[in-house]
């Protein structure tokens, strides 16, 4: 007996990662070029100190409103400084803010919506109507106010652009976990005297967490847009910090006729990261949604 | 021979006056057409009395006269002419100064205009009546009494000789009232128009624009040439600069901006012409001398040697609104430092180098650490605050120093500098007329616009010194002492550079002078437009 269980072929953890991933792209592959740009993302802000060509807030007058040259790959902006390093380390603060904010935003917003549908009645109503009155107002606008009120630091940016999201996701999450709720494994678990913390974050979380990841990642693009407009707005990040949406405000528009490269690559990068996070959410929620496997 | 050199002669300068002969007419004035300009906000109310905006001046002056003016053809702005007042005397104590006022001279609804109104007028500023609001009251403390002797003189004693006095009296936002009205109602020219300007009120449309009509009988015979002009209120910069382009408006009296400028010039070619001169406005840095290390002098003046002014006013000058390195007063103006005195104040020098590492050695002395960090709020205007705001962070990185800039929104920025919640802020500075008395009241210990809460009282009576010398030999020497202690022996702000005043307009727009100030030269009477 052990010998005829030694000799059964188990793929390893990592082997089966790696067939998910080829299966994925084999699959997928416009979902698999959308992680490959969030990847890229990934290393150049991780790798920032180490490739980017010039330090990003360093003023050189020499070389002011430089166009895109052997020594400036994409130019220069008002103040000389190099769009390619300011590009580079403007990942960092897209990924901090779009993953701190989507993560908390998603998260919160899970932890809401299971809650809501596992206990039902008053507290269902109750949470459903806060839900609800945020949801009255449009992403962006919530967005301003909460930033106005909070003062325009990074973290304070993530909560403006985190509170939005909850009521998105708790919604979507709620009615995942109402047919959840149906289950008899959770009657069965109720049954059994489990508490309702058990419940819910050992039997109903994990059973949206494909509703979940998929919210993550639609969100992610959505965060990264909102922390540009918000920084092009001037109530983002703030100078000399670099930030995508930030370079695109200011003299990028005054110069838009004669150093165009100032607006261009910036606003490729924003376009570059929404539309890599939108293509990989998609084909996640394909994958992972069992309705739309076989298609 | 003779004969033919005569002729020769004459074929000559006959054939130079036909080709100068376009450019003459071109001089002259020509009558009639309406002159549109944008306006990039609206005025609170009509009283030049109790506002400060821009947005008051630039449509609404052309409808009334001041006792006196600036001259209108001074690029400087600093030379007092008669507008109401004829001539004027001045004693030989500096004390008494005695006007004789033009006759004729009507306001709109047809009465005659006498010394009363003048009087009037300036009671209304000086001691405004209960719940009228006269902001600058303060500017004529020195004023004693008004008497006026007949309806065609008026005389004002003054408590102390006071360099700035005419000047004063050529304020732009002193209109002249009618002595009647303001009887009855101290508060009619908050929302009506009645002066002895060269126009005449048509219309106020809110949001939209403002109409004025030429005044057929204005005492200044063939003045206005204008037939009317329109004030059309355009927020949006890049509206403005839009109507200007598309010859929806012919000016834009407040400025634009350098790539505003380049572009109109590309686009528009010989229709545009441009005027420009350094503004009388500043961006200094305000240092809370309350909190540390800003309490220290010897950090402080690290702050201001760490700046590479000449070089910022070279490249600077490209993408914002600013230009000149200056001292206390405009370049060019008559009390304006010269440029081997500002050199001698600490952060004017040309050694960068040698000027960083005496910052550095500063730095150290005052026991402020390698990358000390301190907050410092800028307003959230684009146009210069933006760009000078990140050229101070990056100048002061250069000396060790590592900075964080906080946008504070526009309508929050001076209630945090009136509360003082701030290290370092960025301040500003913007005069109706270059004369020290007006630009730098503002740093006395009393004043309400000492951000930074310096107490100084050699400050203080140098101050009272120069407003009251009666030599300007006397007043430009103590100017030189306030303007060192105020910038390098205790370096109470920072100032960073003058800003720059640009004005393309139309090049059929004639007659009118730009000046340091663009409170100035908005009657229009003297504006003209070519065909």
């Amino acid at each position: 007996m052990s010998e005829l269980v030694a000799s059964l072929d188990v793929p390893s953890r990592s082997s089966r990662w790696i067939g998910a991933c080829r299966d994925f792209i084999g699959r997928r592959p416009l979902g698999a070029i959308g992680a490959g740009v969030i990847v890229l993302m990934f290393v150049a802000a991780l790798a920032a100190p180490l490739i980017a060509p010039y330090d990003p807030v360093a003023v050189d007058f020499a070389a002011m409103l430089a166009p895109p040259s052997a020594e400036h790959w994409l130019g220069t902006d008002a103040f000389g400084r190099d769009v390619l390093s300011r590009l580079i380390y403007g990942s960092q603060t897209a990924l901090v803010v779009g993953f701190g904010a989507s993560l908390l935003g998603a998260t919160i917003g899970a932890l809401i919506g299971v809650a809501s549908a596992y206990f039902g009645g008053r507290i269902d109503l109750f949470l459903q109507r806060i839900m609800d009155v945020l949801l009255s107002f449009p992403l962006i606008i919530l967005a301003l106010a909460l930033v106005a009120i909070l003062g325009n630091s990074i973290p304070n940016l993530i909560i403006a652009i985190m509170v939005p999201m909850i009521p998105r996701c708790a919604l979507v999450i709620r009615s995942s976990a109402l047919s959840i709720r149906e289950m008899p494994y959770v009657d069965a678990a109720r049954a059994a005297g489990f508490g309702h913390s058990r419940i819910i974050l050992r039997h109903m979380l994990p059973n949206v967490m494909a509703s979940y990841l998929v919210m993550l990642t639609a969100f992610l693009g959505q965060a990264i847009l909102l922390e540009a407009s918000l920084s092009f707005l001037g109530l983002g990040v703030q100078e000399p910090l670099p930030a995508w949406g930030l370079m695109l405000r200011g003299a990028a528009v005054e110069f838009a006729e004669t150093a165009p490269w100032m607006a261009i690559f910036p606003g490729v990068a924003i376009s570059l990261a929404v539309f890599a996070f939108n293509l990989f959410g998609d084909s996640l929620r394909d994958a992972l949604d069992p309705r739309l496997r076989t298609q | 021979m003779y004969n033919r050199i005569r002729m020769l002669f004459m074929l000559a300068t006959s054939m130079v006056m036909a080709a100068a002969w376009p450019a003459l007419a071109q001089d002259k004035p020509r009558p009639g057409g309406e002159l549109v300009f944008a306006v990039p906000s609206e005025p609170p109310s009509y009283d030049g009395h109790q506002e400060e905006t821009f947005g008051l001046i630039h449509p609404v002056a052309p409808h009334y006269n001041t006792l006196l003016r600036v001259d209108p053809s001074d690029k400087t702005g600093t030379k007092p002419v008669g507008d109401l007042a004829e001539s004027w005397t001045v004693s030989s104590d500096q004390k008494t100064y005695t006007f004789r006022l033009r006759r004729g001279v009507k306001f709109h609804d047809g009465a005659d205009m006498s010394s009363r109104d003048v009087k009037a007028s300036y009671d209304k500023i000086l001691n405004p009546p209960a719940g009228v609001k006269s902001l600058r009251k303060a500017a004529y403390q020195a004023v004693e009494a008004i008497e006026t002797p007949d309806a065609h003189t008026i005389v004002f004693r003054l408590k102390w000789p006071e360099s700035s006095f005419l000047l004063n009296l050529s304020s732009p936002w002193n209109f002249i009232y009618k002595a009647d009205t303001l009887a009855k109602d101290p508060r009619w020219y908050e929302k009506n128009i009645n002066g002895t300007g060269p126009f005449t009120f048509v219309e106020h449309v809110k949001g939209s624009h403002w109409v004025g009509k030429k005044n057929a009988s204005y005492w200044d015979k063939g003045k206005p040439y204008l037939d009317g002009y329109r004030a059309v209120f355009i927020t949006s910069s890049s509206a403005q600069v839009a109507a200007v382009r598309g010859e929806r408006a012919h000016i834009q009296f407040r400025g634009f901006t350098p790539a505003d400028r380049d572009s109109l010039v590309k686009a528009l070619d010989s229709k545009i012409a441009v005027q420009e001169s350094p503004w009388d406005c500043v961006l200094m840095v305000a240092m809370h001398h309350e909190k540390k290390p800003f309490n220290d002098k010897r950090f402080r003046r690290a702050l201001t040697l760490a700046l590479d002014r000449y070089t910022a006013s070279k490249n600077l000058s490209r993408i914002a609104i600013v230009r000149d390195v200056a001292g206390i007063q405009v370049p060019g103006t008559p009390w304006a430092t010269p440029p081997e005195d500002l050199e001698k104040l600490a952060g004017y020098g040309k050694d960068i180098k040698a000027a960083r590492a005496e910052a550095r050695q500063l730095l150290k002395e005052a026991g402020v650490p390698e990358g000390y960090a301190f907050t410092f709020k800028n307003r959230g205007i684009p146009q210069p605050y933006e760009p000078l705001g990140i050229w101070l962070i990056d100048q002061w990185k250069q000396i060790g120093l590592n900075v964080k800039q906080e946008i504070v929104e526009a309508s929050a920025y001076h209630p945090m500098l009136k509360r003082g919640d701030f290290e370092a802020a960025m301040d500003f500075q913007c005069g109706f007329i270059v004369e020290p008395d007006l630009d730098i009241a503002r740093f006395l210990t009393n004043s309400d616009a000492n951000y930074g809460k310096h107490q100084d009282k050699v400050i203080d009576e140098l101050y009272v010194k120069q407003a009251r010398a009666t030599s300007p030999d006397e007043r430009r020497k103590v100017l030189r002492e306030f303007e060192k202690r105020l910038l390098d022996e205790e370096v109470h702000v920072l100032y960073t550079l003058q800003w720059h005043r640009i004005i393309p307009h139309s090049a059929k727009v004639k007659g009118w002078t730009i000046t340091p100030s663009h409170y100035l030269n908005n009657q229009l009477d003297t504006v003209w437009l070519a065909q």
